[in-house]
């Protein structure tokens, strides 16, 4: 039970990168950026060719790279070429499918007996260097690390834009600043860190699947809008953690489910798709369910 | 400090809806003047800001700000010395932001590199002392989510913002339509107040033509997408509203025999 819950956490922190993406893009954007299932795979791709050619530290820093060209690419097409925010995601993501598969030069790779980023960190712990800890403590630096650079980010003059962008472009227009620009800066770091959860993962267990980021839009929404419903919609800072939290108890519930056999791995995304679903339509339920007091009491006076 | 020539524009060229919303305009504004712009709805009035501000190119003529031809900036580009009020107070601040992010986005944009902290630790002080002059009770909710005030609440911060570094133009599109007599008087007071404070050259489209004539140095009227009257000195002091009401009358009722000659040419 122990290493379910380890291998929760550890899996956990390492989406946590993606949901930290999917927060700044859905929630400070307030664009759905569908970029996101590309830009994953962009990642593990990048990592897993360079890990397995001898590079695994290259490899995280060109996943993000790639990451942050790949949302750069989809801010060019929303802004300059005027293309539907949500079709110009469709549109790199599917492009990044041939360019994923071609970097990999394979449906998948296999990183068994390569030297991994987590190697130096791990032999730090001894004897448990081959478990999940080592590999969970650095992972949930690397999140720390990510989160306080954002936060520290968004207090910055470009990032103050970037979130005023998200809530009204006329107002940032009239303050002088280029709204394309924030959109372009804005989707580029978010998929640079969507990128960079891939490699991570990538590299952690071992294997690289030209497949694996179908649906991780959904799995990025999930997670923040869990760590909303623990924390609250509350300030920008309070957000980026409760998106790492969210993560995590995501992986939580995941893992538990599977263990006790609640349901097959194949639901997972069907499930997925189903706590946005809902979740996302809680104020629109709320607001039904409140008009049709108000009628109900009207009638009654009447 | 603006100088408009000849300016035109026409929308939907060529189709069976075109509409020339300006038709060679001029204007020639001095420094710290004042003017309110009054028309009847399609004068122009809203179009003619919407161009010197270049939310769209014009057709022809020129706008030069401050010796500075603006006529083919883009918009966030003239928005560096052009401040906007609109009739919406939704429009001029970032709902999800604070009072204080608003208010050091717009200054610290003004003042400062892009990578260096938006909101230090004196800003609040300035801020707060900001906020003070417009007696609202909002210099002690500077952490307060804009979008939380009222609208009148909104127009004011706003008007406050964008005078924060002071503009070369202040355009105020109808910007008390939307609040309730008592408030709408007070965000005028308020207008009039930092406007008279650091001589900013202002436009104010409004409706309202008592405060058309007691506001501001100088009355223009738009009709047709041209100036059709511009009152200034004695024979705008002199003028009463029942005076202007007739002129207005007069002028509009000029403009549409204009019109109908124009159609009867065709």
């Amino acid at each position: 039970m122990l290493s379910v819950i380890s291998g929760a956490v550890l899996l956990g922190f390492q989406y946590a990168l993606l949901a930290l993406g999917v927060y700044i893009s859905f929630r400070i954007l307030n664009i759905p950026d569908l970029t996101v299932d590309g830009s994953f795979t962009f990642g593990i791709a990048v990592s897993a060719v360079l890990c397995a050619s001898g590079h695994p530290f290259l490899g995280l820093l060109a996943a993000v790279f790639a990451g942050f060209a790949a949302g750069a690419v989809t801010g060019f097409l929303q802004t300059k070429a005027k293309i539907h925010p949500i079709l110009a995601g469709i549109l790199t993501m599917s492009g990044l499918y041939t360019v994923n598969i071609t970097i990999m030069g394979a449906p998948n790779v296999s990183l068994i007996g390569k030297k991994r980023f987590y190697d130096r960190f791990a032999s730090l712990f001894g004897e448990n260097s081959s478990g999940d800890l080592p590999k969970m403590i650095l992972a949930a630096i690397i999140c720390a690390v990510c989160v306080v650079l954002l936060i520290m980010f968004f207090k910055t003059v470009l990032g103050l834009c970037i979130r005023a962008t998200g809530g009204n472009k006329d107002m940032v227009r009239a303050s002088s600043i280029n709204t394309d620009t924030t959109t372009v800066t804005a989707l580029a770091i978010s998929n640079a860190l969507v990128a960079l959860s891939g490699a991570v993962i990538a590299q952690t267990q071992g294997f690289a699947d030209v497949n694996s980021g179908s649906g991780m839009i959904v799995i990025g929404l999930a997670s923040v809008i869990i760590g909303e419903v623990i924390f609250g919609r509350r300030s920008l800072s309070v957000g980026l953690v409760s998106a790492v939290v969210g993560s995590v108890i995501y992986r939580m519930i995941v893992a538990f489910a599977l263990e006790t056999n609640v349901f097959s791995a194949n639901a997972l995304k069907l499930l997925s798709a189903i706590i946005v679903a809902v979740t996302l339509s809680v104020p629109a339920v709320k607001n039904a369910i409140s008009d049709r007091k108000m009628k109900r009491e009207g009638m009654k006076n009447a | 400090m603006l100088e408009i020539k000849n300016l035109s524009k026409t929308f939907l060229k060529g189709t069976p809806n075109e509409h020339k919303a300006l038709d060679g305009i001029s204007l020639s504004l001095d420094k710290g003047e004042f003017v309110t712009v009054i028309g009847s709805n399609g004068a122009g009035k809203s179009t003619l800001f919407n161009a010197i501000a270049g939310e769209f190119l014009c057709d022809g003529g020129k706008i030069v700000l401050d010796g500075k031809n603006i006529t083919y900036q883009k918009e966030h580009v003239r928005a560096k010395d052009i401040g906007r009020l609109f009739q919406d107070p939704m429009r001029g601040t970032a709902p999800d932001l604070t009072i204080e992010e608003n208010l050091a986005l717009v200054y610290s944009k003004a003042t400062r590199h892009l990578f260096s902290p938006a909101l230090k630790k004196r800003d609040v002080e300035f801020f707060r002392e900001k906020l003070l002059r417009l007696n609202m009770g909002l210099e002690d909710r500077l952490k307060t989510k804009m979008g939380q005030l009222s609208g009148g609440q909104r127009q004011a911060v706003t008007l406050m913002m964008s005078t924060l570094v002071t503009p070369k133009l202040l355009l105020l599109d109808e910007h008390t339509a939307a609040l309730d007599p008592i408030t709408a008087e007070k965000v005028l007071d308020i207008t009039e107040k930092i406007v008279a404070e650091n001589n900013i050259t202002t436009m104010m489209i409004t409706h309202n033509i008592k405060s058309a004539l007691s506001l501001g140095t100088r009355t223009i009227m738009l009709e047709g997408g041209k100036t059709v009257l511009d009152l200034k000195g004695d024979e705008r002091s002199n003028m009463s509203v029942q005076d202007l009401l007739s002129l207005y009358r007069q002028k509009s009722g000029k403009e549409l025999d204009n019109d109908r000659m124009l159609l009867t040419r065709e």
